[in-house]
């Protein structure tokens, strides 16, 4: 790890002015950033502790519905509040099913945005990355490319977000509440996260001197709350990310679909909302019919990027399987093994 | 910025100068500190032989910068027993066989004691696996960490109601 200057911010303006100093990093829950400086993958000359920063640790959930989460809130906390959990479950799962209980303890929710790829390329600094050094090439073309993007990708880059929690904040259309020099300002989530097009080396919305003070749900993702599931697939029971994960909501009348929510996770270098799909099955009777139907529709641009072409078909299946999971109805507690397929019936 | 922090350390105060800011907690306690019970194993979180207690949860020691811990509490497999008289969880572990070489040991006890101190003990052994799947075991110890966390936790519940019997 390289050598650092240490600062601590006191107060939003305070954190805003010297975010934009070149060469600051800023440090939250920190799981992912000193991983990635005891790697030497990013090499800050300065690092901006916001964790003391006021105000930004609160749940709050309107009577309408919708909540707001600072940005410093703990994974964990979130997972486990009793109302929020309440109204978005999925989430909740998502959040559940994500690292380690040590990890969810420290990890804040704008950290978990703001996360790097695990792509091994990105992590390995004698590979090859445009995402690390922009125009220096993709050591993962033609490389170890199982787990790589099959939706999304481009010739300078195939990577896969990895978080879980973004996936049904897509789902649900989160609104993400940005600080910055030019003030307040709000990104709808589906626009916070870029695609690597030619410039992989940007990956999100914020600008120099932003960074995130919250995170919105709109009170209609709220209604969604009896009927949604966080399904993933991972190469080991539990603490280990996405090979594929699905987030789905639906709003039953009887068996038809009023209104449906799907978001894929470990395909892209976003998290994939699958709008189409979406639309496909409002009015729709809930049955393998009108899923099937979906899973074909949210799939429909992928290709593979390497010798992971599994990940098409398996993402289809778990599509169909988050849709039943939702359909069936959320649990009244949280699974034993948040998001695992284990338990489904 | 001001190198020096206040740390309260298994109970006992501390005031401290970092030379080097990249310091992590993991560090400044085994090797200022000479408390050696947490262990670096892998050093990026993927482990969990670095798990302490940190303000009543418990973290990855390792990818927790020292200096950002200022004003915190600190408590490690060194504050558990009193005096002789082993924590529950370090005698349930003892009893039921919970570790062949040890290493993990620390980590995974300190582990299970986050996991009541968060109010998620549980009966169900899956949600215990759960619940310590941030701390691996290369011995494969894991039938007898289950029970040890199964077993120390209806100690507790049992010492817990005596008390308020009592």
């Amino acid at each position: 790890m390289n050598r650092f200057d240490y600062v601590r911010a006191k107060t939003v303006p305070e954190a805003v002015a010297a975010a934009g100093q070149a060469g600051t990093a800023i440090l939250a829950g920190g799981t992912n950033l000193l991983d990635l400086m005891k790697g030497n993958v990013v090499q800050p000359t300065r690092i901006l502790d916001i964790t003391r920063l006021p105000g930004l640790s609160e749940i709050e959930i309107s009577a309408d519905g919708g909540a707001r989460i600072g940005a410093l809130v703990r994974n964990s906390d979130l997972a486990r509040h009793a109302k929020f959990a309440g109204a978005f479950p999925a989430i909740a799962e998502a959040l559940l099913s994500g690292a380690s209980a040590q990890l969810r303890n420290a990890a804040t929710v704008a950290g978990n945005l703001m996360q790097r790829t695990r792509c091994p390329y990105f992590y390995d600094p004698a590979s090859a990355c445009n995402k690390r050094s922009p125009d220096a090439g993709c050591d993962a073309l033609g490389g170890d490319t199982r787990l790589q993007a099959v939706l999304g990708w481009s010739e300078h880059c195939i990577a896969t977000h990895p978080s879980d929690f973004c996936v049904p904040l897509a789902a649900f259309g989160a609104i993400v509440e940005i600080d910055g020099p030019q003030g307040r300002r709000e990104v709808p989530f589906d626009a916070f996260h870029l695609l690597p097009g030619t410039t992989p080396h940007r990956e999100t919305a914020l600008e120099p001197g932003e960074l995130i003070v919250g995170l919105r749900l709109p009170a209609e993702a709220s209604r969604f709350a009896v009927h949604s599931r966080y399904l993933k697939i991972r190469e080991r029971t539990s603490y280990a990310f996405a090979v594929v994960s699905a987030a789905a909501g639906l709003r039953l009348e009887g068996t038809r679909i009023v209104e449906a929510r799907l978001a894929l996770g470990g395909v892209a270098l976003k998290p994939w909302r699958a709008s189409a799909a979406e639309a496909a099955l409002a009015g729709r009777e809930a049955g393998q019919a009108a899923f099937a139907e979906a899973a074909g529709l949210a799939l429909a641009d992928a290709r593979p990027s390497g010798d992971n072409g599994f990940k098409i078909e398996l993402a289809c299946r778990l599509v169909i399987r988050a849709l039943q999971a939702a359909a069936k109805g959320t649990p009244s507690r949280p699974t034993a093994l948040p998001a695992s397929l284990v338990n489904l019936a | 910025m001001s190198n020096s922090i206040s740390l309260q350390i298994n109970g006992a105060r501390r005031e401290l100068v970092l030379d080097d800011p990249r310091t992590t907690l993991l560090d400044l306690l085994r090797e200022h500190l000479d408390l050696t019970g947490a262990k670096k194993g892998c050093d990026r979180g993927q482990c969990g032989a670095c798990t302490v207690i940190l303000d009543g949860r418990r973290v990855n020691s390792c990818l927790t910068l020292a200096l950002s811990c200022d004003g915190a509490d600190v408590l490690t497999i060194e504050g558990l027993a009193v005096g002789d008289k082993l924590h529950p969880v370090q005698a349930a572990f003892i009893e039921h066989d919970a570790f062949q070489c040890g290493y993990c040991t620390p980590g995974q006890i300190m582990s299970a004691v986050g996991l009541m101190l968060e109010g998620h003990a549980d009966t169900d052994p899956e949600r215990i696996r759960e619940a310590m799947s941030g701390n691996l075991c290369r011995c494969g110890a894991y039938a007898g960490i289950t029970q040890a966390v199964l077993d120390a936790q209806a100690r507790m519940k049992r010492q817990a109601a005596a008390g308020e019997a009592a």
